[in-house]
């Protein structure tokens, strides 16, 4: 029986989900006994290679490629996990959601201090994915399967889950790595 | 302007807070910050105390107001009578949205929580005057006076009936007295009751109170008698009685009634409980929409006082009990009796956490007995009749009578007093109701009942209310009557429990999702879930029933839902591209192209 086959995206987060993924430390050996990667930027793939069980995102959506890019693992993946604060409720980036739009930029990019009176551009250059009016959690665009809560969600959080959903397992949340205070 | 004049005259008491706070605007237009530093520092609070409590109620305001006042009732009975036209008057007078005041400064628009009109709507509160059945035309002459600068007491051009005539009072209120039973509308003669009460012991006031097995009007049904004996055993040095006047739940206007019609026989009640659980003042909490009857009540108090059945020697048997008015300043969560004695020391109406009960810990942390106006009413009549009268009527449990307020579609809205028992069958015939697609039993928080339901009964173990009903004819749009009612619970939430402050809005987006088409039954799967969530994580009744407008209407009239869900998606987004970066391209000049496929 071939391994099942992940693939990991971050869209407007940080990373640190990634990161936190990374965290399981030597289980990565174990891992890469359990599963394959497809499209992720932990092996780099680009492209979708062929159809991909496990679908892990990070991150909300603040852009029209986010959008774009959770469409695409949402057609290619089996099963998509929102994974951490930002995929799950918007997270910081969604801090900008209770100021228009407009405000925002005129803020970062004309009104800033830090901005020099002779760069006062709002960018505009259509290689910049255009914003959303708002940031997005991704199961607002595309049907997600699981959510996992934090920021970031420990490495243990996500090793259980991931492992719990191969194996196909009931996942067993110790209170521990559900609690964040 | 002279803070300290206004202070002095309230004793410094932070229990007047509100009442300051009122005056102060009364006289300003509205509360300015110097006025809040001054009673911040005159009071001993922090500023934000002050501004948290300016902000909690509705008709408090730290920001100018026009010095015309219009708050239009938003609840669903004006909706039905044309509140829209009325509204879209007021904006094309004052030449301003609602939540603006006009440029001139004479005009306010905002919108408020039901004020108790139910049954003669579109009805709106200008300042503190009550104007019922509103319509364009009126609207204009109306706002033709305002600009000629007349008071708005002089706006008033015909009283109402019974007492809303009365010269201290002067309203356009109707009582609408359809149907009167034998208790709060049956003979009275007022000083009968106490004089009864007092020739008795308390424990057998509250012996008599517990066999007639008086259950709150409130709604809430809890034993009255069992009530006054928890208070009354509890260690205290002093003990309040406490009426809750602060009616709030949509579609319920029969305490306004009592208060105007029968006020003697609430404050008599009140002056029974006193006896009964060792109190020797009682304060009625009037909520600030029934300002109008202050003056009247506060008139009838001494009056009382003169005839000795309130004061230092009550019957002449020296028993001492007295009465004040506190006022709301509009929060329906004070209805909640914890809440409500927050608001009566002058706090924000936040509800507290409970054990213990107002019993033990209420009013300034001492024993007390809060009651609703009708049960308090219905108290003295027990009194006076006995409590085998008193079984006589009703059913073995839901004994005696019941006020209901009846509004929405009927040829008869307004009070009937009716013995527990009645089906809605029966009152739907008795109001003239006609093709009735839905009625609401107890108002947003109560039950939505569909034709399959018309022959349950109104008592406490089938339909309980407060006595607020509300009737929908086949000609209604049921979400457009959800979507109030959810409204009404967003806006009146304290904000204290996340599953209430958040969980309602979000109960809202997903409602309006499944009524705009977009919805699965996924979603109706989720507002069952989110719902059962909202009402077993809120800490008082208000989140504990507030996803009962969806979740009854979702088990009552599951159809309506269902032909709006799609059966075959499993997952339908609200989500819009096109829509979500039309704002981006309009900022930068540029324009959008979705991309067909990845690259």
């Amino acid at each position: 029986m071939s391994k099942p086959v992940i693939a990991t995206a971050s869209l407007a987060g940080c990373f640190g989900c990634h990161m936190s993924f990374l965290d399981i430390d030597e289980r990565i050996l174990d891992l890469i006994e359990l599963v394959e990667f497809d499209k992720s930027p932990i092996d780099d793939i680009k492209k979708f290679s062929r159809p991909v069980d496990i679908g892990l995102i990070e991150g909300g959506c603040c852009n029209a490629e986010n959008v774009e890019v959770l469409r695409y693992f949402r057609e290619n993946c089996k099963i998509l996990v929102s994974v951490g604060e930002c995929a799950v409720m918007g997270g910081l980036p969604a801090m900008r959601n209770t100021i228009p739009l407009k405000e925002c930029l005129e803020e970062a990019y004309l009104n800033s201090p830090t901005v020099a009176p002779e760069d006062r551009l709002i960018p505009a250059d259509e290689d910049i994915p255009i914003l959303l009016d708002r940031v997005y959690p991704c199961h607002e665009i595309v049907k997600i399967d699981y959510f996992l809560p934090g920021c970031p969600p420990s490495a243990d959080l996500i090793w259980e889950a991931l492992t719990a959903l191969i194996q196909g397992r009931p996942l067993r949340l110790e209170y521990e790595l559900v609690k964040y205070d | 302007m002279n803070y300290k004049k206004i202070l002095q005259k309230y004793r410094k008491d932070r229990t007047r807070l509100i009442e300051i706070l009122k005056e102060i605007q009364a006289t300003e237009g509205y509360i300015p910050e110097k006025g809040i530093l001054s009673v911040a520092d005159e009071l001993g609070l922090s500023r934000a105390e002050v501004e948290g409590v300016i902000s909690f109620y509705h008709f408090l305001s730290a920001r100018p107001l026009g010095k015309y006042v219009i708050y239009l009732n938003n609840s669903i009975t004006a909706e039905m009578a044309g509140r829209e036209k009325v509204a879209r008057a007021w904006e094309q007078e004052a030449g301003c949205s609602f939540g603006q005041t006009s440029a001139d400064g004479l005009f306010t628009l905002l919108e408020t929580s039901c004020i108790g009109m139910n049954d003669q709507e579109p009805a709106a509160l200008i300042n503190r005057v009550v104007f019922t059945r509103l319509n364009p035309e009126k609207v204009s002459q109306l706002a033709g006076w305002m600009r000629e600068g007349r008071a708005v007491e002089d706006m008033v051009e015909e009283t109402g009936d019974g007492a809303n005539n009365h010269q201290l009072v002067r309203a356009m209120v109707r009582n609408n007295i359809r149907k009167t039973g034998p208790v709060v509308f049956g003979d009275y003669s007022a000083g009968q009751a106490i004089r009864k009460a007092l020739e008795t012991t308390p424990e057998g006031i509250i012996d008599e109170v517990k066999k007639a097995n008086l259950l709150g009007r409130g709604g809430a049904g809890f034993p009255t008698g069992l009530k006054w004996e928890f208070c009354r055993k509890e260690k205290g040095e002093q003990r309040f009685v406490i009426c809750n006047a602060d009616e709030g739940e949509p579609g319920t206007f029969k305490d306004r009634v009592i208060l105007t019609e029968r006020p003697e026989m609430v404050f008599e009640g009140m002056a029974i409980a006193g006896y009964a659980v060792g109190a020797r003042l009682g304060i009625l909490y009037l909520r600030h929409e029934y300002s109008y009857l202050r003056r009247y009540l506060e008139h009838v108090l001494q009056k009382m006082r003169e005839q000795g059945w309130l004061g230092q020697n009550i019957a002449g048997r020296g028993f001492a009990f007295d009465i004040e008015i506190k006022m709301g300043a509009g929060a329906y969560v004070c209805g909640e009796e914890s809440a409500l004695i927050e608001s009566a020391e002058g706090k924000r109406g936040e509800p507290r956490d409970r054990p213990p009960f107002p019993v033990q810990k209420g009013y300034l942390n001492l024993p007390s007995t809060v009651n609703n106006v009708e049960t308090l009413a219905t108290a003295t009549q027990i009194i006076v009749h006995g409590a085998n009268w008193f079984r006589s009527m009703g059913t073995p449990v839901s004994t005696g009578t019941k006020l209901l307020s009846v509004s929405g579609d009927c040829q008869k809205p307004g009070i009937y007093e009716v013995e527990y028992g009645l089906t809605i069958k029966e009152l739907l015939e008795m109001v003239g109701a006609e093709d009735t697609l839905a009625v609401q039993v107890g108002g947003p928080s109560g039950n939505c009942i569909s034709e399959a339901g018309f022959g349950r009964k109104i008592c406490f173990s089938d339909l309980p209310t407060g006595g607020s009903i509300i009737i929908f004819n086949r000609s209604r749009d049921l979400f457009a009557v959800v979507r109030n009612f959810l409204d009404f619970f967003i806006e009146e939430s304290c904000g204290w429990c996340v599953p209430c402050r958040a969980g309602n809005v979000l109960l809202k987006k997903k409602f309006e999702k499944i009524a705009s088409g977009l919805g699965t039954v996924q979603d109706l799967k989720e507002i069952e879930a989110w719902g059962k969530i909202i009402k077993s994580t809120s800490r008082c009744g208000l989140g504990q029933t507030s996803p009962n407008p969806v979740l009854t209407t979702l088990s009552n009239f599951r159809e309506v839902y269902e032909s709006r869900v799609s059966k075959e998606a499993d997952f339908i987004p609200e989500f819009d591209l096109n829509r979500a970066v039309a704002e981006a391209c309009a900022i930068t000049g540029r324009k959008f192209q979705e991309e067909q496929e990845h690259a």
